[in-house]
């Protein structure tokens, strides 16, 4: 898959803005702490909903995409999306238990359509898995804490160190549960191959021509056409910046640096997340001619 | 299971990759009623465009022991479209009545995600008109009253030179395209995938003559040579007193 930045932007800041939130609530934050924090989960959303309308060929007609809840995770995260930073705003308003509850259960939920979104398509065989929502989730956590992290050093200085904590914690789980993905994902077989793509029971099939010599969407939406050093420098970047460099410097005591360094880090994962998925469609578009 | 699933059988035994189902339905398209088709740049470096139908060719094999299969691939119509239920605004649909899955140009915001769930690559988006189109089945023109009933057929269907493209409904037993796919072995891309393409495709089949001794020898013994058969007797009954047995 060609990675849109739009997407990358999208599912990265509204991850950062969902982890800082749950990381809010879960410390009982309180006064311009809490405050300043969700504003910046705030700002954080509303720069990836603003994001993901770069993605639409007809942004005016956004509205629409509410409709079809009961089939489409798309729908369901436009849904949620808005719901969740309505109740961050409340949050805000009045940091009730009961709030901060329903804007927790919101901020999950969130994540759970994010990465479904992903791994309910069967054809990408690299989404399909658990472990897709399981990252979102645990990744979008680990930057929230760490931007809680920077935040605390700023305004709570006394809970900078717990907040450090939980994101080393979660950090290494998220690691854990992208290594998991990356192995899972190097071991993958394609269901699909040239065979079944066109019904011919031979071994030995190459294409000749793709009905087009210019390229086409087809060639365009699915293929990042970036030669193999970069992917390997997206992978290299997303397992040295996801958590060991962020890591290092939490226990350096500069979370800002940190949760720079991890955001860099998660881009170049969301790259890496859509440029090693290799859709089925793919078999029809070898060859050009 | 709709009633009807209206669906093109493609023979890929006659199928010889000449491309006018694809400017035929270019042409069509464009000016029908889910036109136009977007090009860009079309005279130039690097032309683009959209197209609902694109025949590629393979090769099977290899040299010397090689075949050319030329592949006309468009929307298949899947009984079980993985493209529509993803749809989150429900421009993509079914249609209940004849199984055509569509688009509503009105209501798609350009998302792309359902090109994302079609594994065939089905779907491409307008580039200028920002919203994802894919193959109709002619459906301004099929249901068409104004057009002599030989005529309502996609514009693919009319214009293949070879015939390697029949049009029906698929769900009738009795129909030519039925028929096709009981009887000369139909297939469905990808089946993998469980989407169940409406369209099949026709295997490619040796072409050959299978000779009997009796073809070789022949009974009326053309070269004269009498002896060979045994002589009749002058009393046996003819046919037409020519024959001899």
């Amino acid at each position: 898959m060609n990675p849109a930045w739009s997407v990358l932007l999208l599912t990265s800041l509204i991850g950062a803005g969902q982890g800082l939130f749950i990381a809010l609530v879960a410390a009982q934050a309180s006064g311009r702490f809490l405050q300043t924090g969700l504003g910046l989960s705030l700002a954080f959303l509303a720069a990836g909903l603003l994001a993901s309308f770069f993605h639409l060929g007809h942004p005016e007609r956004a509205w629409r995409s509410a409709a079809m809840w009961r089939t489409s995770w798309l729908s369901r995260e436009v849904i949620v999306l808005p719901a969740f930073m309505a109740l961050v705003a409340a949050y805000a308003w009045t940091p009730s238990f009961a709030v901060g509850v329903l804007g927790v259960v919101a901020c999950l939920a969130l994540f759970v359509c994010t990465g479904m979104i992903y791994a309910c398509l069967p054809f990408l065989q690299e989404w399909r898995s658990p472990l897709t929502v399981v990252n979102f989730t645990l990744l979008g956590c680990a930057s929230g804490l760490t931007a809680a992290a920077a935040l605390a050093a700023w305004l709570e200085p006394a809970q900078a160190r717990p907040f450090a904590a939980a994101a080393l914690v979660v950090g290494a789980l998220a690691y854990l549960g992208r290594l998991a993905s990356l192995v899972r994902n190097a071991r993958l077989r394609p269901k699909s191959t040239l065979a079944s793509a066109i019904g011919v029971k031979h071994p030995k099939i190459t294409q000749i021509a793709q009905g087009a010599m210019g390229g086409s969407f087809n060639t365009r939406e699915f293929f990042h056409g970036r030669p193999r050093e970069v992917v390997c420098a997206a992978r290299w970047a997303l397992l040295a910046l996801v958590f060991p460099v962020p890591a290092l410097l939490l226990l350096a005591e500069e979370p800002l640096i940190a949760f720079l360094a991890q955001y860099a880090g998660l881009l170049a994962e969301r790259w890496y997340f859509f440029a090693e998925a290799k859709h089925p469609q793919n078999l029809y578009y070898q060859a050009i001619s | 299971m709709t009633t009807k699933q209206l669906a093109l059988v493609i023979d890929l035994n006659v199928c010889v990759g000449c491309h006018a189902c694809v400017t035929s339905c270019k042409g069509w398209n464009d000016a029908g009623a889910a036109g136009p088709l977007t090009d860009q740049n079309p005279y130039g470096a690097d032309p683009s465009g959209t197209f609902f139908n694109r025949v590629q060719t393979f090769e099977v094999g290899e040299f010397p022991h090689t075949e050319t299969v030329h592949l006309p691939k468009s929307c298949l119509h899947c009984e079980d479209p993985p493209c529509v239920p993803v749809c989150p605004t429900g421009a993509s649909y079914k249609r209940a009545e004849d199984g055509i899955v569509l688009v509503d140009y009105d209501k798609c915001i350009g998302c792309k995600y359902c090109s994302w769930a079609c594994p065939y690559g089905a779907r491409e988006i307008d580039e200028q008109q920002k919203v994802m189109k894919k193959c109709t089945l002619c459906v301004d023109r099929i249901y068409d009253a104004k057009l002599p009933e030989a005529e309502r057929k996609p514009a693919c269907v009319l214009a293949c030179p070879t015939s390697a493209r029949l049009f029906g409904d698929i769900h009738d037993p009795e129909s030519e395209a039925s028929r096709a796919i009981r009887e000369q072995g139909g297939y469905a891309l990808m089946p993998e995938w469980g989407t169940q393409p409406a369209n099949h495709y026709l295997p490619r089949r040796k072409t050959g003559k299978r000779l009997h001794p009796d073809e070789l020898e022949r009974h009326d013994n053309p070269l004269k040579v009498d002896g060979k058969l045994p002589r009749p007797s002058p009393d046996d009954p003819a046919l037409d007193d020519v024959t001899s047995w």
